[in-house]
């Protein structure tokens, strides 16, 4: 009986200790799966470009949000761990060594632009990380990073594509105008875009005839405008931040510009605040854009992430429609989470080779990289300004306030030539 | 390229150009140059006071240029304030040598920042029947964009001038410049004259914002562009001398202008501030400033 009974006791116990192992398993189990995939990045949010990364960064947060109702990555949250780089390109290197270092984040993405993607390429390259990055223009260029994939769609030579279709343009019009000219801002990304509108020019027969850079400090823009009014240049390729290219619309328009083209890559005419001020004084002008409301850039789920995005704009001081960058910012992040998932791994180089042989779906159409990490086919859209109403912002949602001339596979009307009527 | 239009387009634009320089530079040139009160925040009001032209004439429809005017009050009494903490913390104690420094640079980021909380990021534009427009006196095309905050800020400068000049107060603030002892000697409070200069200087920032956003667009860091050229101008007038300043705002406007025209825009800051080192080489006290 003493017999029995102790082995009962010893039978309920060895049942406890087993009982407790198991769920002492299941809690560290639960533990582990709870635990978030940290994705670090820096981010203008003051200076400069702060208009422009905060709307990326509510866009990245609808991603964000969007996952975690789908049960995350690999069934794990996804959680944020970033810094405002304050649009200064020399925070950047201490931002991503704080975030891999200390804060010890699971995968990284880019700040915004090209000024505030270079300065991490080093750091990210030593670590061997996949770097998904936002709207840099032709940064690989310099670092031949085989990890770097880029979400602008800016093409395979990304200098060269950039303004390929602005200069194609001007060589379809007939007669074809001969001259050009070339201003820039005094900052890389300018730079690096008036270098492809060099080639671009020369290689379709067109004569520089002016092509200097300026202080993106500068107040007036009129006396450059004149300056170029002078030299009877007919094209005139301009590369520029948005103050500065309000000035240069204002002062076209004040100088009364007699060029047959003019745009480029003013960047600021996208966002629309800028749109709405600037109201008819943009009418004709031929500019760079990654998506438009046109029929043929409707792609799946655009709408809906744009409704969102709208929403949660409300009262935060950020571009009320968000055409330009918001949908390309929740795109890098819906590649790095399908990357993860297909893979099922936050491995680096798995991670790298299945972004290199994979077309993505995202809200910005299908997205397929090539070799050196930019789009495998260029879609730097040329779009025209056409019959623009003063102080109306509601015309820029909707379909025909900017019409796409370029690439033909995504074009929604013709040019109106000359500039100047 | 050389034509006797471009010419005169050009040094036109500069003079109007200089003019607005003038506006953003006339409270420094009272603060640094008479007070010696080193307010690197004074371009994060100017600042202040493009947002406030903004909100107004999105709400109301108002005018930039009256909206500054009718916001120089409010400014002249931040500015009092202000003076007084500046007092009380650094000046009384005799630490606004350096304190008193990053008192300022502290003030610029609290500016900017909640600027940034209430408003946003995003670019701030205002709307004028005028803006876009210009008027043509023979081959001169001048811009209205420019011309307004020129004529502004030449009667602002014509105004300041005359105040200190011919007000007791003005003079006043003159003397406190020169010889702050004499001054209270003579029985005057050299605190309350400064603080009243310090808000006057202030209010000016109201009326140079709306200045500047109706020349351009405007976002909460954009003042950090105009601390360097602001300090010059006032540097190269002569500490103090409002009229020498705003011959150096001319003369920068003028010399950045036939520069950008002529040369290339990207030297414009070079040749603008060899001016100032040239001139401060051949005449250490500016243009106008006492030896």
């Amino acid at each position: 009986m003493i017999k029995r009974r102790s082995f009962m006791r010893a039978t309920l116990a060895s049942g406890v200790i087993a009982l407790a192992a198991a769920s002492g398993a299941l809690v560290s189990f639960a533990a582990q799966a709870a635990e978030p995939i940290k994705i670090g990045f820096s981010m203008a949010l003051t200076g400069g470009l702060a208009g422009a990364g905060k709307a990326a960064l509510i866009a990245m947060e609808i991603w964000r949000d969007d996952i975690n109702k789908k049960a995350g990555l690999l069934g794990r949250p996804v959680q944020f761990v970033y810094y405002d780089d304050a649009t200064n390109p020399a925070t950047v290197p201490g931002i991503y060594t704080k975030l891999l270092d200390v804060d010890k984040v699971d995968l990284v993405v880019s700040s915004y632009g090209t000024n505030e993607i270079a300065p991490a390429m080093p750091i990210i390259m030593r670590k061997k990380l996949v770097f998904p990055s936002l709207f840099g223009l032709a940064v690989n260029d310099q670092f031949n990073y085989n990890r770097y994939f880029q979400i602008m769609p800016a093409g395979p030579v990304p200098k060269i594509d950039w303004s390929r279709g602005f200069f194609q343009l001007a060589a379809e019009q007939n007669p074809k105008p001969k001259t050009v000219a070339i201003i820039a801002a005094d900052a890389e990304f300018a730079l690096n875009a008036a270098a492809g509108a060099r080639a671009n020019a020369k290689k379709m027969g067109f004569k520089i005839i002016y092509d200097k850079t300026f202080p993106p400090s500068t107040t007036d823009y009129t006396p450059i405008v004149r300056a170029i009014q002078a030299t009877g240049a007919e094209v005139i390729y301009v590369a520029s931040y948005p103050p500065q290219s309000v000035g240069i619309v204002k002062a076209a328009h004040e100088v009364g510009l007699k060029a047959k083209m003019l745009g480029g890559c003013l960047v600021g005419l996208q966002f629309a605040a800028i749109q709405q001020n600037l109201g008819p004084l943009l009418d004709n002008i031929v500019n760079y854009d990654f998506w438009v409301p046109a029929p043929t850039l409707n792609f799946p789920g655009i709408e809906e992430f744009l409704k969102k995005y709208q929403e949660a704009a409300k009262g935060k001081g950020v571009d009320p429609l968000g055409h330009y960058l918001p949908p390309y910012a929740y795109a890098y992040l819906e590649v790095l989470g399908q990357a993860v998932e297909a893979t099922k791994s936050l491995d680096q180089s798995k991670l790298a080779a299945y972004m290199h042989k994979t077309t993505f779906k995202t809200v910005v159409g299908d997205v397929k990289f090539g070799k050196n990490g930019e789009w495998a086919t260029t879609r730097v859209l040329q779009v025209q300004f056409r019959n623009i109403k003063p102080d109306n912002l509601e015309q820029f949602a909707q379909v025909g306030s900017r019409v796409v001339l370029y690439p033909k596979q995504w074009k929604s009307g013709d040019i109106v030539y000359p500039y100047a009527k | 390229m050389l034509s006797v239009d471009l010419f005169a387009n050009a040094i036109v634009a500069g003079l109007l150009l200089g003019g607005f320089y003038a506006a953003v530079s006339i409270g420094l040139a009272i603060t640094f140059g008479q007070l010696d009160i080193v307010n690197i925040a004074h371009p994060a009001f100017v600042v202040a006071g493009s947002y406030a032209a903004y909100i107004l004439n999105s709400e109301f429809g108002l005018d930039p240029v009256l909206i500054g005017l009718l916001m120089a009050p409010l400014f002249f009494f931040v500015g009092i304030a202000i003076y007084r903490v500046y007092y009380a913390a650094f000046e009384r104690t005799g630490q606004e040598s350096l304190s008193g420094l990053a008192f300022f640079f502290g003030l610029m980021f609290i500016i900017e920042v909640l600027l940034i909380m209430a408003y946003g990021v995003d670019y701030r534009l205002v709307s004028a029947p005028y803006i876009g427009q210009s008027i043509d006196i023979g081959f001169v095309g001048l811009p209205y964009r420019m011309l307004v905050p020129f004529g502004v800020a030449a009667a602002l400068t014509a105004g300041i001038y005359l105040y200190l000049s011919r007000t007791f107060m003005g003079r006043a603030i003159l003397a406190v410049a020169q010889d702050r002892l004499a001054l209270q000697l003579m029985g005057a409070d050299p605190v309350k004259i400064k603080q009243f200069a310090f808000g006057l200087a202030i209010a000016t920032t109201a009326i140079a914002g709306s200045l500047l956003i109706i020349i351009g667009p405007v976002e909460p860091s954009l003042g950090r562009q105009y601390i360097g050229r602001a300090f010059a101008i006032v540097v190269l007038g002569g500490m103090g001398s409002i009229p020498g300043m705003a011959i150096a705002a001319l003369l920068i406007g003028v010399v950045e202008t036939m520069v950008a025209t002529f040369m290339g825009p990207s030297w414009s800051p070079a040749v603008s501030f060899g001016v100032l080192l040239l001139t401060l080489a051949l005449r250490p006290s500016g243009l106008f400033g006492r030896k």
